[in-house]
C-alpha cells in the first residue's frame, strides 16, 4: 500500500462527499476492507442482565450493518501528513485536556516521526481526540467497539491457535521498538494487523465499560467483567477479548500508551 | 521453642497463668467480640461509613475495634518502606496513627523462573512478589499506583486489607503510562494479599500481580529476632517444566489448574543457596507467608521445626501453638513464628510433595551455631517419605523434544537448578547429608566409585543397605522422573563439586543406564 495511493483515494472519497455525488461500483477503496452485516462477536451472553453484547443502547440482538475498516492501522507516516495539514494536533500545540504528557513523546520533533521506529509502523501515544480528527480529516471515523470487535473475529470462531497467539502477544512488554503495519497474513475480510502489534482506539471505548473494578458485583456493568462478569461472558476463557475490553476500560479520552494506536471505518459507499 | 510472650498480644504462652489453670489460646477473641458487639468484623465491610460511625456512638467502645479506627484522627505524614521479599521493613514503633504514602509501580518484565527458563512477569514494584507493605491499624494510607509507561497492560490493585469496593480496585485502574491515587483507613489489622484484579484477573495474578501488606495491631507484635517475607505462587508456562526458552503463558494450564511451576518468591530457587534465609540458633523468626495463588493452597511446612506460633489465616488475634502445617488459601497469608535450636538447613515446602520436589515449591532456612546435640532426624524422615511410600515409585517421563547439546557451563549450571530442586532437600546443598537419614554426596565413595550405579540410583531410585564412607544408611531414596539431559547435568554437577572426582555424565550415558524402571515398578 503505497501512501499516495491512499491520499488520492481518500481525496476522491473526499470530493466525492463534499459534492453530494455518490461513488457507484467497486464496494471499497483499496486501502480499505469491507465487512458484511452480521451480528456483533459476542462476548456478553445478551439478555438476563439486560446488558448489551457491547453496544451501549442493549442492542445485542440487532447486526451490525455493512462498514468499511482500514485494513491497516494508520502508520507514522500517515500521521505526520495529518500533523502538517492539522498542526493544531501538534506535540507541542495541542491542548492538555485533548491529550496527556506522553502524546507523541517518542518522536523527534513536532512533525518529524524520527528514524529509531520505521516510517510504516503504526502512530502510537495518540489520544481519542487525535485519532478521531484524523478519521474525521480523512473523512471517516474510528470504529466502534461492535465494529473492531466483528473486524477482528475474522468471519469466524477463533480458533485455540489463534487465541493463543493473541495471548501472547498480550504477554509481552512493550520494550522492543514496533514492526510495521501490513506484515504477516490478513483475515477473512482482509484486514491486517488487528491482534498482535497494538491496541487500538474505538468510537465507543468507554461507553460499555464503566466501572473500573474488574469483579463489581453490582452497579452498571453487572455482567461485564471477571468474578461475577465472567459468569455472562459467552466464553469466560476468552482471555484475550477480557484483556481488550480492559484496556479500553482503563483509558479516558486523552490518554495516550506506547501500544495504544488506531485506524479508521466508516459506512459502505451507497450502490 | 518460643519462651517469651508478650501479654499485649492476647496470649500469655502459658509461663504466667496460676498451676491447674489451662491456657486461654484465642481468648482475646472471644473478648473482642463480646464487646465489639457488632459479631465479625466481616460484616461491618458490608455498612456505609456513616453506619459504622452510628453505631460506634452506640456500642461500648472496645479496645481497637474496626469501628474506633475509622473515626481516630491521624498525626504528620510519612512515606511508606517498601521492601523487596525476603526482607520485611522494620516494625512500626509509632503509638499514633498517621497518614502514610505508599507508591507502587507496575512493571512489567522478563525475568527467570528456573535456569534457562525466561517468563513475562507483570510485577508490583519489579520483582515477585510484590513489595512488602506495613502499616498501622488505622493509618490513612494515600496509595499510589504508578503503570509504568513501558507497560503493555492496564492494571489496578486489590488490597484485602482495604475496605471499600474492590478493595481498592474500583479506584486504581490505570492505563499504562498513567498512575492513580485512592486512600483508604486501616480498619482492621491483620496479615493480607494484595493483588491486581484486571480481567482476565487470573492471568495477572499467575503473571506475579500479588504481594502482602501488613497491618500492624497497635500493641505490635511480639518482637522476634528476624522477620522473612515468603510468598507462594503457581506458574502456567506453555512448556513443560523445565523447558528453557522465553516461556508464554497457557491459559489452557491455568484454567485446569495444572501449573508447570510451584515456587516460592517467584522463581524456583528464590529462596535457596546463596540466597536462602539466615538465623542463627537461639534465634526467634517469623515468616510473613502468604499465598498469591492463582489457584493453589499451600499446605505450607518447615521440614524440622515446629511452628511454635501461628496466626492462622493472617489474623493478629488468635494463636495456634505448636503447628507442623499450616494451610494457607490463595489469597491469605499467616504468621508464623519459631524459635530455632539446632544448627543446619531447614527446608520450607508446601507439602503437597511433589509441588516441593518435582515444580519448585521448596526453599531453605540456613541455621548457624553450634551443635546442641539435639538428633532431630527422625522427625524429618517421617515427614518427607512416608507419602512417597515405602517402594520405589516410578512415573513415566514424558517425551522430551530433542535440545541442542550444552556447554559444560550450561551443564553446570542447570545440574546446580536441579539439586537445589530435587536433591537438596535430603542430600544437603552443602552435599553433606544428614548422618544416619541420607548419605552424603560429598567425597562420596559410594558415588566415585561407579558412575553407571549412580545414573541406575537417580532414575531408578534405591532400596536397602548401603555403606557410604563407612556408615551404613538404610533408607529410601525414589526414583526421579527427570530427563536424560537433566540426570546428565545434576550428576555432572554432584561430580564436579565437594572433592568430588569430576566425572562427566552425558545425556547419551544416561540414557544407556538408565534403569528399567519398569521391572522395579511391578515387584
Amino acid at each position: 500500500m503505497k501512501p499516495a495511493v491512499a491520499l488520492i483515494a481518500v481525496t476522491a472519497a473526499a470530493i466525492a462527499m463534499a459534492t453530494g455525488t455518490v461513488a457507484v461500483g467497486a464496494a471499497a477503496p483499496e486501502d480499505m476492507a469491507l465487512v458484511p452485516a452480521g451480528p456483533p462477536a459476542a462476548f456478553f451472553v445478551p439478555g438476563g442482565s439486560g446488558v448489551a453484547a457491547a453496544g451501549a443502547d442493549g442492542g445485542a440482538s440487532a447486526d451490525v450493518p455493512a462498514f468499511l475498516i482500514d485494513r491497516r492501522p494508520v502508520t507514522r507516516r500517515q500521521f505526520a501528513e495529518f500533523l502538517r495539514r492539522r498542526p493544531e494536533w501538534s506535540r507541542s500545540r495541542v491542548a492538555a485536556v485533548l491529550a496527556d504528557a506522553h502524546y507523541l513523546e517518542d518522536w523527534a520533533s513536532d512533525f518529524d516521526a524520527g528514524a529509531r521506529v520505521p516510517p510504516d509502523a503504526p502512530v502510537t501515544r495518540v489520544s481519542w481526540f487525535a485519532a478521531n480528527a484524523y478519521c474525521q480529516w480523512r473523512g471517516k471515523e474510528l470504529p466502534t467497539v461492535d465494529q473492531w470487535e466483528r473486524a477482528a473475529a475474522g468471519g469466524g470462531k477463533d480458533t485455540a491457535a489463534t487465541r493463543d497467539r493473541i495471548l501472547r502477544w498480550y504477554s509481552q512488554p512493550a520494550t522492543e521498538p514496533l514492526g510495521v503495519v501490513g506484515r504477516g497474513a490478513p483475515n477473512a475480510y482482509g484486514v491486517y494487523d488487528l491482534h498482535g502489534l497494538i491496541w487500538e482506539w474505538t468510537l465507543d471505548f468507554n461507553s460499555t465499560l464503566i466501572s473500573t473494578e474488574s469483579r463489581d458485583p453490582g452497579g452498571k456493568d453487572d455482567p461485564l467483567f471477571c468474578g461475577s462478569g465472567s459468569l455472562s461472558a459467552v466464553d469466560p476463557s476468552d482471555y484475550a477479548t477480557f484483556m481488550r475490553y480492559a484496556l479500553r476500560n482503563s483509558l479516558r479520552a486523552n490518554y495516550t500508551t506506547s501500544r495504544l494506536g488506531f485506524r479508521c471505518a466508516r459506512e459502505p459507499d451507497q450502490p | 521453642m518460643g519462651g517469651f510472650w508478650d501479654p499485649r498480644a492476647g496470649y500469655d504462652g502459658g509461663h504466667n497463668r496460676p498451676a491447674g489453670e489451662p491456657a486461654k489460646v484465642g481468648q482475646s477473641s472471644h473478648v473482642f467480640n463480646e464487646e465489639d458487639g457488632a459479631a465479625m468484623p466481616g460484616h461491618r465491610r458490608d455498612l456505609p461509613m456513616w453506619i459504622a460511625a452510628l453505631m460506634l456512638s452506640f456500642a461500648a467502645v472496645a479496645t481497637a475495634a474496626p469501628d474506633q479506627n475509622a473515626v481516630e484522627p491521624t498525626e504528620g505524614e510519612e512515606r511508606a518502606v517498601l521492601t523487596d521479599a525476603p526482607m520485611v521493613p522494620p516494625p512500626i514503633t509509632r503509638t499514633h496513627a498517621t497518614k502514610v504514602v505508599v507508591r507502587l509501580e507496575v512493571v512489567e518484565t522478563e525475568m527467570t523462573i528456573a535456569e534457562g527458563v525466561r517468563y513475562t512477569f507483570w510485577t508490583f514494584g519489579g520483582k515477585v512478589p510484590g513489595k512488602f507493605i506495613r502499616i498501622r491499624e488505622g493509618d490513612l494510607v494515600e496509595f499510589h499506583l504508578d503503570n509504568h509507561p513501558n507497560n503493555k497492560m492496564p492494571h489496578n490493585i486489590d488490597l484485602h486489607a482495604v475496605t471499600g469496593p474492590g478493595g481498592g480496585a474500583a479506584s486504581s485502574l490505570s492505563a499504562p503510562g498513567h498512575s492513580s491515587v485512592f486512600s483508604f483507613k486501616a480498619l482492621n489489622p491483620g496479615l493480607y494479599v494484595y493483588h491486581c484484579a484486571t480481567a482476565p484477573v487470573a492471568m495477572h495474578v499467575a503473571n506475579g500481580m500479588y504481594g502482602l501488606i501488613l497491618v500492624e495491631p497497635k500493641d505490635g507484635l511480639p518482637k522476634v529476632d528476624r522477620e522473612y517475607y515468603v510468598m507462594q505462587g503457581d506458574l502456567y508456562t506453555k512448556g513443560p517444566n523445565g523447558q528453557p526458552g522465553l516461556q508464554p503463558f497457557s491459559m489452557v494450564k491455568a484454567i485446569d489448574e495444572r501449573p508447570e511451576y510451584v515456587v516460592f518468591n517467584g522463581a524456583v530457587g528464590a529462596v535457596a543457596g546463596d540466597k536462602a534465609l539466615q538465623a542463627r540458633i537461639g534465634e526467634t523468626v517469623r515468616l510473613y507467608f502468604g499465598v498469591g495463588g492463582p489457584n493453589l493452597t499451600s499446605s505450607f511446612h518447615v521440614i524440622g521445626e515446629i511452628f511454635d506460633r501461628v496466626w492462622p489465616e493472617g489474623n493478629t488475634s488468635v494463636v495456634s501453638q505448636n503447628v507442623q502445617t499450616t494451610m494457607v488459601p490463595a489469597g491469605g497469608a499467616a504468621i508464623i513464628d519459631f524459635k530455632v535450636e539446632v544448627p543446619g538447613t531447614y527446608i520450607l515446602v508446601d507439602h503437597s510433595l511433589t509441588r516441593a520436589f518435582n515444580k519448585g515449591a521448596l526453599g531453605m532456612l540456613k541455621v548457624e551455631g553450634g551443635d546442641n546435640k539435639i538428633v532431630y532426624s527422625g522427625k524429618i524422615t517421617d515427614e518427607v517419605y512416608q507419602p512417597e511410600g515405602s517402594r520405589i515409585r516410578v512415573t513415566d517421563l514424558p517425551p522430551q523434544a530433542a535440545r541442542p547439546a550444552l556447554t559444560k557451563k550450561q551443564l553446570l549450571d542447570r545440574g546446580r537448578s536441579v539439586y537445589t530442586t530435587n536433591c537438596a532437600a535430603c542430600h544437603q546443598a552443602t552435599g553433606h547429608g544428614i548422618p544416619k537419614a541420607f548419605p552424603p554426596l560429598a567425597r562420596s565413595d559410594y558415588l566415585n566409585a561407579d558412575k553407571v550405579r549412580a545414573i541406575r540410583t537417580v532414575t531408578g531410585g534405591l532400596q536397602g543397605s548401603v555403606t557410604v564412607n563407612g556408615e551404613k544408611y538404610n533408607g529410601v531414596m525414589p526414583a526421579w522422573t527427570l530427563s536424560d539431559e537433566d540426570v546428565a547435568a545434576v550428576l555432572t554437577y554432584v561430580y564436579g563439586s565437594w572433592g568430588n572426582s569430576a566425572k562427566e555424565v552425558s545425556a547419551q550415558e544416561v540414557k544407556t543406564h538408565r534403569a528399567k524402571s519398569s521391572a522395579k515398578a511391578s515387584e
